[in-house]
């Protein structure tokens, strides 16, 4: 494995940690959202503001870190994408301001109005920004992206079968591994019917990703011809690695397992992005941009792997730390939601 | 295509400069605030620990809920900046990603671990042993420190690059620690640091300078008072010697932004320095010169010879000259006026062990947090304007560095529009916490940690 590839793993190390971090936290988003008015709903939203309350900042630092991977790794690949990608990542940055203010504002809004309006902007705007974001994937993926400044088509590069299918796979799969957590979210907050309630609905986004993914295998064989053929082979035992954590959380789920069905779904989302990195090896931009060109000098290389070990002695201690006071309830703000006899 | 015709190239070039300028100013605010506050937050609850002060440990749990609310705002006001690289500058980073971008690596790590302790310091309150909690809330200085250092280092490379080969077309070779450690490190760095904590410091003072003003003189508004005006008044001396520093770097490192910032027209000795007026072809118009004084400032003497804008061709000097001069004379102009306000506070302090009486005093300290924003945006007017026309020193010109995708004036306008909001809110919800502060009083129930559980030696003075 070259310097260059080793960068690479570390970038998808990154986009893997993402998806499921940052994921799971849009996912709580989608929830509240649709939580509705109901006693039962603002409870079920009490609970995903409770669960998310503590780690949310710290699960949306991954995305800095795929971007400044990828600027100083392989500058070129960045500026192709940030360039002819204008308008949904545009979008996406849009969302992620009005998601995080919202968020942080409704925590501190006590009027009812005010809350309610910074509710939706959050819930909102956790729908739309992994789905432009999945749209960016989609293009990459499927080779839209030419290197360059600006130079792939403005709107059909994330306008196409492979970005809005990837866009929907972002929201389901959000939607899904966040109802898994918030299962055991629901039982460490002592409130069973809350555990119940996301229990059901980690089934449905389970199905719904399922569907979503299977109906990816006719639009990715028509229009990605590359990545279809990347994922049909070296990428096939993970994709099927993928298939089986989900279907696994499926079984403990309905069984109502009090473990194991989270560590399945978070193997079911990273093996999904391990087979697209896979998929789309040696290829950065599919089928014009190597790794091996798109690469940043050997001393740049060697300074994000030094930067990245740092990272990882200082940074998964805390981040441990942080977790697992969570778990243990030792760091929370406002109340858990009450149990109902 | 028609987007690349070049009039629509040239103001799509206008619109990417409008919208990085407004939104790393709108983020340097809350940047500073993520650098200082929780310091600030720290010595109260230091204080309230050590002394068993009450008062001070209200003010620290409070201040770390204006923490986390700030922090948060300023993650996601810094996410649209790290876009931005990519959306409005994607040939600037194509082409020196790989140069620059190892510092934001170690932003990035500095940045994680703040994220992480921030969270754990403000949801800990109620279950971590007190002492245990001060001390989570420590490495968040340190973080923020590092963290500065990284961010303003890029910057500071921008003004003086090195450390990469070769300086036109693609780079091929980088030195990262002749990167990191650029001639303008050793004074943009701490020039912006000590900028965070005098920012910080009267911001939160100005505060509580209004509700002693609105008549709430109890112990709680006068320590809420003194220890950000304490911190806020040692930093700005030591800003105004570092701040000197730089301006004499410049002069050397940069001479035509340092011309520029001045006014200066043609090389010569015995130049005058004028404060304000209109900067023209043949010379400052208006303004209260004073002979031979620029001279001094760059070499110590009225002998000495300043570089003038004539020794660049048109096309290589800065825009906007007078915006220039008027920002870096209000900056310095603002920073000698807090070290005067600085020196009264001390003085009675000195003599009385107090603050001074008079409202007047007050109402120095209540205009002196919105007078320190003004010249941290000034500050980065001269530095960025002043670099302009080029986006990295002599190397790149910032024309060459926009994207080429068409849209930059309707994301400019959309940002626009959200920040305001977001600015407006975000005031609107720190004033209604104050608001819900002030309705509470200050029951026994909110002092975080039990008085049994506090480390209590000496009583408080």
């Amino acid at each position: 494995m070259s310097t260059a590839d080793a960068v690479a793993a570390v970038l998808w190390v990154g986009v893997t940690a993402y998806a499921v971090f940052g994921g799971a936290d849009f996912g709580a988003g989608f929830w509240s959202l649709v939580a509705g008015r109901s006693e039962q709903g603002k409870r079920a939203r009490e609970l995903c503001d409770w669960a998310i309350g503590p780690v949310w900042e710290a699960n949306h630092v991954w995305l800095i870190f795929v971007l400044v991977v990828l600027w100083t790794g392989f500058s070129t690949a960045f500026e192709a994408v940030f360039s002819t990608l204008f308008i949904p990542l545009s979008l996406a940055a849009f969302g992620i301001v009005l998601r995080g203010s919202g968020f942080a504002f409704h925590k501190t809004a006590r009027r009812l109005a005010g809350r309610s309006v910074s509710e939706r902007v959050f819930g909102l705007s956790s729908l739309f920004t992994p789905f432009f974001m999945g749209t960016v994937v989609g293009a990459v993926a499927s080779g839209r992206v030419p290197v360059g400044n600006a130079t792939g088509d403005p709107v059909t590069s994330w306008l196409n079968p492979v970005s809005l299918l990837i866009g929907a796979m972002f929201l389901a799969t959000s939607a899904y591994l966040s109802a898994v957590f918030l299962v055991s979210d629901g039982r460490r907050a002592g409130t069973p019917d809350l555990e119940h309630y996301f229990k059901l609905r980690a089934l449905a986004a389970g199905l719904v990703a399922g569907a979503v993914a299977f109906a990816g295998i006719f639009v990715l064989h028509a229009d990605a011809d590359y990545l279809y053929h990347g994922l049909t082979h070296e990428g096939l035992p993970l994709v099927v690695l993928s298939a089986l954590c989900g279907l696994g959380v499926l079984v403990l789920l309905r069984r109502g397992a009090p473990r194991g069905a989270r560590p399945l779904a978070v193997g079911a989302v990273a093996a999904v992005v391990w087979a697209w990195g896979v998929a789309q090896y040696p290829y950065l931009l599919p089928q014009t941009l190597t790794i091996k060109n798109g690469a940043a000098p050997s001393a740049t290389l060697t300074s994000i792997l030094i930067v990245f070990g740092a990272a990882v002695l200082l940074v998964i201690p805390a981040i441990a730390l942080l977790y697992s006071l969570a778990q243990r309830s030792m760091v929370e703000e406002g109340e858990r939601p009450t149990a109902v006899n | 295509m028609l987007y690349h015709s070049l009039p629509l190239a040239a103001s799509q070039l206008e619109a990417a400069r409008s919208q990085m300028a407004f939104t790393l100013g709108f983020h340097i605010i809350l940047a500073s605030l993520g650098v200082a506050l929780p310091a600030i937050m720290l010595i109260a609850n230091y204080r309230g620990l050590r002394h068993d002060d009450a008062d001070a440990l209200l003010l620290a749990r409070r201040w770390s809920q204006v923490v986390a609310v700030t922090f948060a705002v300023g993650a996601v006001t810094g996410t649209v900046l790290s876009f931005e690289f990519g959306l409005l500058w994607p040939a600037f980073t194509g082409r020196f990603g790989k140069v620059f971008g190892v510092l934001f690596a170690v932003e990035g790590i500095f940045f994680f671990l703040e994220a992480i302790l921030v969270a754990i310091y403000i949801f800990g309150w109620k279950r971590l042993a007190p002492w245990k909690h001060f001390w989570a809330g420590v490495p968040i200085v340190i973080c923020g420190l590092g963290g500065a250092f990284s961010v303003v280092a890029v910057n500071s490379w921008m003004n003086q690059p090195q450390g990469f080969s070769p300086t036109s077309g693609n780079v091929t070779s980088v030195q990262p620690l002749k990167v990191i450690f650029n001639p303008a490190v050793p004074y943009e760095v701490p020039h912006m640091i000590l900028a965070a904590y005098l920012v910080t410091g009267f911001i939160v003072a100005s505060i509580y300078a209004v509700g002693m003003l609105r008549g709430r003189r109890d112990r709680y508004h006068r320590l809420g008072l003194l220890i950000p005006l304490t911190v806020a008044c040692i930093a700005t001396p030591i800003q105004f010697v570092v701040g000197d520093t730089a301006a004499r770097a410049i002069a050397s490192d940069q001479p035509i932004k340092f011309a520029a910032m001045e006014c200066v027209q043609t090389t010569h000795a015995d130049v005058t320095e004028y404060i304000y007026g209109r900067c023209t072809s043949s010379g400052i118009k208006g303004g209260l010169g004073i002979p031979g004084f620029d001279s001094v400032l760059v070499g110590g003497s009225t002998s000495t010879v300043v570089t003038g804008l004539d020794t660049a061709p048109a096309n290589k000097r800065p825009p906007l000259n007078t915006l220039l001069h008027w920002a870096f004379d209000t900056m310095v102009g603002i920073c000698t006026m807090l070290i005067l306000l600085g020196l009264w506070f001390g003085f009675v302090w000195w003599r009385k062990r107090d603050i001074p009486k008079t409202p007047w005093f007050l109402r120095a300290v209540a205009v002196s947090g919105i007078s320190a924003v003004v010249a941290l945006e000034c500050g980065w007017i001269v530095t960025e304007v002043g670099r302009q026309p080029w986006i990295v020193y002599n190397v790149m010109r910032t024309k060459d560095a926009v994207t080429n995708s068409s849209g930059v004036w309707v994301t400019f306008t959309l940002v626009l529009l959200l920040y305001v909001l977001l600015g407006t809110v975000l005031v609107i919800t720190l004033r209604a916490m104050s608001r819900r502060w002030r309705a509470e009083g200050d029951r026994e129930s909110d002092v975080p940690y039990g008085p049994e559980e506090a480390v209590s030696s000496e009583a408080a003075p």
